[in-house]
């Protein structure tokens, strides 16, 4: 029997096991919307803004381990969307992006709505196709998944005409796919595995600094043991956070340019770095020729271009972390015998030095105002049972969240990393509870950066997707203006927000339900009613607005010149604020 | 240093951007960049001269194979290879120096494709070098025009001693 190009689009995602679609309709695409309209196999979550479904498809992802789904239209719906793809691109996540596409024969003629999808997004997309032929389109979406959901992840756009969503074509699904360019590598070389498990039994002062490819790779298990078995500490990249038990006594927490100390301590001084699914991003990095100046290094990941990209690496291996650790694991466990613990012993005297030295800190006084890292700490010790899942935006709550909100699992953590987009964590949050309807879905946010997706409040209430948005509300954007305090003499150029809505009005008027802490003493009776609503809930928290984010590496700084606290002319400078004067207006006025 | 690339890529529509943009997104050179079908007419060929350091090399090496559409890449500077760039010159010839013309086209083992009462049309090809060099005899005359393919390369096939060969002959 003969199907339109739409009904092989919906046997297409059932095939590949998709539930839901996160979309947003427009003319070239109707018949799709229409076909979608008429069966029930596949959910379709309308999104109030492209980039939101872009976004919300990322959190699915990020959450299932399998590839979201987004769909949107030509023109407009293709540019809203690329935001998102950028940011999937960056983070390797795995997206199936379908655009509708003005007709075959109108394509090149300035069509309304038209603009060339493929091409805007061949540089944030692992790869993207136009199909011109409906007898193609089965093929490509098979493709379309395979591409982004193996290797290294990523999101792959298939731009679809409407009059190929319109044709007829026989409908037959292939059951492998073969291309012949792309042959990711997914066990290491052997040798080079047993080149690492050498390094590892010699190293005196060995740190494991993973990230997103484990959590990716479903290879948490393989770590744990590799990390327990021969006792060597562990630091997490943004991105890897939950991929290793933030409480575990091994974990030196997150590394970078807000990491702990003990984790970037650590990797100054090491003599090996167990790097596995991290790709040495500036932000780990800093100033590249002082990293990890004592260090040999071990780098595992799947894609080569990974490999050498940034930094010199003597053990390269590329290959699938999960199937890599096992191997390497396998052959530890013949090799792994008490000496190691005593060679390292030093080394973990060193480090509990450090953490003790300086731990991550901050002053909450009783009655003064409420401090976001308190916001933090309690949201994750009042939730930790119920094992939520918890998204973020992008700046210092995203950096306070990595900091003390330890994940104990992998999937769990839904942020933007390597793109940093501001706005994604209210949509990603959204996607990951249409995934996993009784779960906790957190998202932490701030007042700036939460208001670039705010519409999608919408697209909760209607589709009862009940998730708990913590504002941390400072008035600012607060990390410009942590830079503009330490290095642009605290001059706030467009980093005060002056008026910001009132967010519980606001949550209201969306039907969702708004909350306010009005001081520390609330905080946890009103954190506690928000997780007890089955509704979309903003909590609005009003927090000191000049709290900084310690430790900090300035941005090419080195690993160990980290700064730990204000500078002392600003302390002054800020003694007894409490919120916003009108002097700081007047900085950002005459700046 | 400069460096030979050679690409084995799909022959499909947006190839040719997949690795134009990868260059430009990435701030690596092309000098040069040709571009045609193989034998077998699924795939096309590309010769792309680059430069860069050991490191960058190696990253266009990598970021090539990782594109999906590219089957092969091989960097022809880690091998003995041969190359070769077509230019097609067309110079202005006043009477007077017609003859020179012709002679520099001899010296160069170069053809004249194209004759008007005013200008020839000159084809040479060769290496940069040999281009360069007829370029600049040329050019006193008055070059008119000139379009250059950029450049062409492949391995070279390794030689084998008589005795490997025989063995080789006789183990088939």
């Amino acid at each position: 029997m003969k199907l339109t190009g739409a009904e092989i689009f919906i046997e297409c995602l059932k095939r590949e096991g998709v539930k839901t679609v996160f979309a947003l309709p427009g003319g070239v695409v109707l018949k799709i919307f229409d076909t979608l309209h008429q069966q029930k196999d596949v959910e379709v979550i309308l999104t109030r803004h492209e980039q939101g479904a872009g976004h919300m498809a990322e959190g699915y992802a990020k959450a299932t381990g399998k590839a979201g789904v987004c769909l949107v239209t030509s023109g407009p719906g293709m540019t809203n969307v690329i935001t998102a793809l950028a940011d999937a691109y960056m983070d390797s996540v795995p997206l199936v992006c379908f655009s509708g596409q003005v007709p075959t024969n109108l394509i090149g003629n300035d069509a309304f709505q038209e603009a060339d999808n493929v091409g805007l997004s061949r540089p944030c997309t692992k790869y993207n196709f136009l199909v011109k032929d409906v007898n193609d389109l089965a093929g490509t979406i098979k493709e379309a998944f395979y591409i982004a959901t193996t290797g290294r992840p990523g999101p792959v756009l298939v731009d679809i005409p409407k009059d190929v969503s319109m044709a007829k074509a026989e409908f037959t699904y292939p059951n492998a796919v073969s291309i012949r360019g792309y042959n990711p590598t997914y066990d290491g070389n052997k040798w080079q595995i047993k080149q690492a498990a050498e390094a590892i039994m010699k190293a005196k002062k060995p740190i494991l600094y993973v990230g997103g490819g484990v959590v990716f790779s479903g290879a948490s298990q393989e770590l744990l043991e590799l990390a327990e078995m021969t006792q060597i500490p562990v630091d997490m990249t943004l991105m890897g956070l939950g991929a290793f038990p933030g409480e575990h006594s091994l974990s030196m927490g997150m590394l970078g340019m807000h990491g702990t100390y003990q984790a970037n301590m650590a990797m100054h001084y090491s003599d090996l770095v167990i790097a596995i699914g991290a790709r040495f991003d500036d932000r780990v990095t800093g100033k590249v020729s002082e990293f990890c100046p004592h260090a040999k290094v071990i780098h595992v990941d799947i894609d080569p271009t990974s490999i050498r990209k940034n930094i010199h690496v003597d053990i390269p291996i590329v290959g699938d972390c999960k199937t890599v650790l096992r191997e390497l694991n396998q052959i530890l466990r013949a090799t792994v015998n008490g000496e190691q613990k005593d060679l390292r012993k030093p080394w973990w005297d060193q480090l509990r030095e450090w953490q003790q030295a300086h731990p991550l800190t901050y002053q909450q006084e009783q009655d003064g105002p409420i401090k976001p890292q308190q916001v933090v700490k309690r949201l994750y010790e009042l939730t930790k049972d119920r094992d939520p899942i918890v998204a973020t935006d992008v700046g210092q709550h995203q950096m306070w969240a990595a900091q003390y909100f330890k994940l104990a699992k992998p999937n769990r953590w839904l942020t933007s990393g390597g793109l940093g987009t501001m706005g994604f964590g209210f949509p990603a949050a959204m996607g990951a509870q249409a995934a996993f309807r009784d779960r906790l879905v957190l998202c932490i946010a701030g007042d700036g950066s939460v208001q670039m997706n705010m519409q999608e409040m919408a697209t909760a209430v209607v589709s009862k997707l009940p998730v708990k948005i913590i504002i941390l509300n400072n008035g600012f954007h607060g990390m410009v203006r942590q830079w503009q305090d330490l290095f642009y003499e605290g001059r706030y150029a467009s980093s005060y927000l002056d008026t910001t809505p009132d967010f519980v009005k606001l949550a209201e008027a969306y039907g969702a339900v708004g909350l306010r802490v009005k001081k520390v003493g609330d905080l946890d009776a009103v954190l506690k009613e928000a997780i007890a609503t089955d509704k979309p809930v903003i909590v609005d928290v009003p927090t000191y607005p000049y709290e900084n984010c310690y430790p900090m590496i300035p941005a090419g700084g080195c690993n160990h010149e980290m700064i730990l606290e204000d500078p002392p002319e600003l302390k002054k400078k800020q003694s007894g604020a409490t919120k916003v004067t009108p002097e700081d207006k007047d900085t950002v006025l005459t700046a | 240093m400069e460096h030979i690339i050679s690409v084995t890529v799909e022959n499909k529509f947006g190839v040719l951007s997949r690795v134009a943009g990868l260059f430009s997104g990435r701030g690596f050179n092309i000098e040069s960049l040709s571009v045609a079908p193989t034998l077998d007419p699924s795939m096309s060929q590309m010769t792309i001269v680059t430069s860069g350091d050991e490191r960058i090399i190696e990253q266009i090496v990598k970021q090539l194979n990782k594109l999906i559409d590219v089957i092969k890449v091989v960097d022809l500077n880690e091998t003995e290879f041969v190359s070769r760039e077509t230019a097609i010159i067309k110079v202005h010839t006043k009477d007077q120096d017609r003859a020179e013309a012709l002679r520099i086209v001899d010296i160069f083992r170069a053809n004249v494709i194209d004759s008007t009462p005013t200008t020839y049309t000159i084809e040479v090809s060769g290496d940069p070098k040999k281009i360069e060099a007829i370029i600049n005899l040329l050019q006193p005359l008055g070059i008119k025009d000139l379009v250059r393919t950029g450049r062409v390369a492949v391995a070279r096939e390794p030689v084998r001693s008589a005795a490997v060969q025989a063995k080789k002959v006789a183990r088939e």
